[in-house]
């Protein structure tokens, strides 16, 4: 499986020069990473190819690094049906870059990008219907960001006196608790206050 | 017309016809839960169609970056809540995958067991309610009776009717008793009679014929074009099931038949998935017969599941363990893997990128009906306004996996 794979990878390494950046075979599936700007033409590529015939796309979304200076990768997973096999692949972009659409080769990359954007924030150039999908009417930020609190900002309640759901900042009684399960002498980075060992010096 | 700008006949001459919007859901029987269609009407045919989706978000990819890998898999239950087991199965691959971990033959023979059962679990709802959208009152209440006998399978096997939490990573939560395989059995050889039943019901029926056949036609290019998967793709003529192309668990030493469509509309697709209730009884049966002989532990034993309750009275290693296990949890490798099942809807895929720690960095729930409600405007166009419940009724959308 993983041979076939290799071949694959280095047939499409060799065909698309310019899009390829790296690509490996880990876990049984092939990798491959893309520069932002060649994403459509080698998506074209795949589908038309004979041997890669990447015909249907399965998913896209979003990962969020913010610690890395692109800060987002997108991930594209295609699925051959006549060959049998899977791709995927990543685009690694900065905050404020824009990733060409898929739309006009994969009609289904619609609502997959619309979500994206919904999520992250991430735009599409080419897109002709970029709006939010999974979120409320209204809805502010991009939830799936690591910067973005997991209870959110607002909740909405129905109000009696009103007689309309309004929209109020979150109060919460207690605090949301991300509980840390690492134990200190193996991961923890933070040293709790009067554990603090002496300067070995 | 709404009459709204006053008559102006006598200025324009000739009466202008605007289209009608109407909004379809989201309190709308037929419409499967929570989906609000925007429709545009030129008299009762459909121009364009809308879909506004969303409205049971839960954010369940983002609360799942907070918890660890274990307290994650229930999650799995409430997506498509129609087929529970099926979902979990994807996450448990997907971290035996980047685990390397081995599950044992008895639990994977038990897990292909319960996937077949919530194949049919689905398929009776989905058949009977479609049948619903377009008409008929009797096969639902048929079709639940089973569903009920089945709920009470899962029952015995894990304790909840609905939101199991079975599949664990390395095998499943527990054994199955003999005698709740024996009565798997009893009913599996009783079923064929029901689905007899419901077959006489609907497959000749008139209506349900006039209701169905040339609606909703999938072409092969459709499917490329849109990203279908499962019956959406087998109701037009091809084969493409990843428990044959792309074998996972122990798939491949079964026997079963795909059964394909013909002409790709809403009746094909349900008789495929009428075939496919007799495939899965075959499987069930076969996977019965091999649980019988084949005995032995139910999880792999190591890091991601819990130790033996006896061993936990003598052994301290294992209580040390077990505590960590259900405190901490346990920690998966740094790597990205995909990892799809064939559930009853189609291809559920749960991409999850692991940081080493003991929660996933990212996890995305790749749901199949989330493609097939997009190609829900492709679809309606041209047809009339009472053929929508029936597109939706045959696309199998249930929101929990759509709206995440």
């Amino acid at each position: 499986m993983s041979d076939a794979l290799n071949e694959l990878g280095a047939h499409i390494a060799a065909e698309r020069t310019d899009c390829v950046i790296a690509w490996d075979v880990t876990h049984g599936e092939l990798n491959l990473d893309v520069a932002p700007a060649n994403i459509a033409g080698l998506v074209d590529f795949l589908r038309s190819d004979k041997t890669c015939r990447f015909s249907s796309l399965v998913d896209i979304t979003g990962v969020d690094y913010p610690e890395r200076p692109k800060r987002f990768d997108v991930v594209y997973h295609l699925l051959s049906m006549y060959q049998n096999h899977r791709i995927r692949l990543r685009v690694s972009i900065r905050e404020d870059d824009m990733v060409p659409s898929i739309i006009d080769i994969h009609p289904s990359a619609n609502w997959f990008e619309r979500e994206v954007f919904d999520m992250f924030g991430i735009l599409f150039s080419g897109h002709p219907d970029l709006r939010r999908i999974l979120t409320d009417y209204g809805f502010r930020g991009y939830p799936l960001r690591k910067d973005f609190p997991t209870t959110g900002y607002t909740e909405v309640r129905y109000d009696e006196a009103e007689k309309r759901v309004v929209y109020e900042p979150v109060s919460l009684v207690q605090e949301y608790r991300q509980f840390d399960f690492m134990s200190p002498w193996e991961g923890a980075e933070y040293i709790l206050p009067g554990d603090e060992k002496p300067e070995a010096s | 017309m709404d009459g709204s700008k006053g008559f102006q006949d006598a200025l324009t001459g000739e009466q202008k016809i605007r289209n009608f919007n109407i909004n379809f859901g989201p309190q709308h029987p037929a419409a499967h839960g929570v989906l609000r269609l925007v429709l545009e009407l030129d008299g009762e045919i459909v121009e364009r169609c809308d879909p506004h989706i969303g409205l049971l978000h839960r954010g369940t990819e983002k609360l799942m970056e907070s918890r660890t890998y274990l307290q994650n898999l229930p999650y799995f239950d409430r997506l498509d809540y129609v087929a529970p087991m099926n979902q979990e199965h994807a996450w448990c691959l997907a971290i035996e995958k980047l685990t390397g971990t081995q599950v044992p033959r008895r639990a994977s023979l038990i897990r292909v067991l319960y996937s077949e059962i919530g194949r049919i679990l689905n398929h009776l709802l989905n058949i009977t309610t479609q049948a619903m959208d377009v008409g008929a009152l009797t096969p639902p209440l048929w079709g639940f009776e089973e569903r009920e006998k089945l709920m009470i399978f899962y029952e015995r096997a894990c304790g909840a009717r609905l939101h199991a939490a079975y599949f664990r990573p390395g095998g499943v939560h527990q054994d199955l008793p003999d005698a709740l395989i024996e009565d798997i059995d009893q009913w599996a050889q009783e079923f064929p009679a029901v689905m007899d039943d419901i077959d006489g019901l609907l497959t000749e029926n008139r209506i349900f014929k006039q209701r169905n056949a040339d609606i909703g036609i999938v072409t092969e290019d459709d499917i490329l074009k849109y990203g279908f998967s499962g019956v959406m793709v087998r109701g037009s003529g091809l084969a493409w099931d990843l428990r044959r192309s792309q074998p996972y668990e122990c798939y491949d030493e079964f026997d079963f038949q795909i059964p394909v469509g013909n002409n790709g509309d809403c009746y094909d697709r349900y008789l495929v998935r009428m075939e496919e209730m007799r495939q899965s009884l075959s499987i069930i049966r076969q996977a019965i017969a091999k649980l019988r002989v084949e005995k032995g532990d139910v999880l792999a034993r190591g890091k991601l599941t819990p130790p033996k309750r006896g061993d936990m009275k003598t052994s301290m290693e294992a209580l040390i363990h077990h505590f960590k296990l259900y405190t901490e949890g346990f920690h998966v490798p740094q790597g990205e893997v995909y990892a799809a099942v064939e559930a009853p809807k189609g291809e559920f895929g749960v991409y999850l990128v692991a940081d080493g720690t003991n929660k996933p960095y990212r996890a995305k729930l790749r749901a199949p009906g989330f493609l097939h409600l997009q190609a829900m405007d492709h679809m309606c166009k041209g047809h009339q306004l009472a053929d929508v419940a029936a597109i939706i009724g045959t696309m199998d959308v249930v929101f929990g996996e759509i709206d995440r």
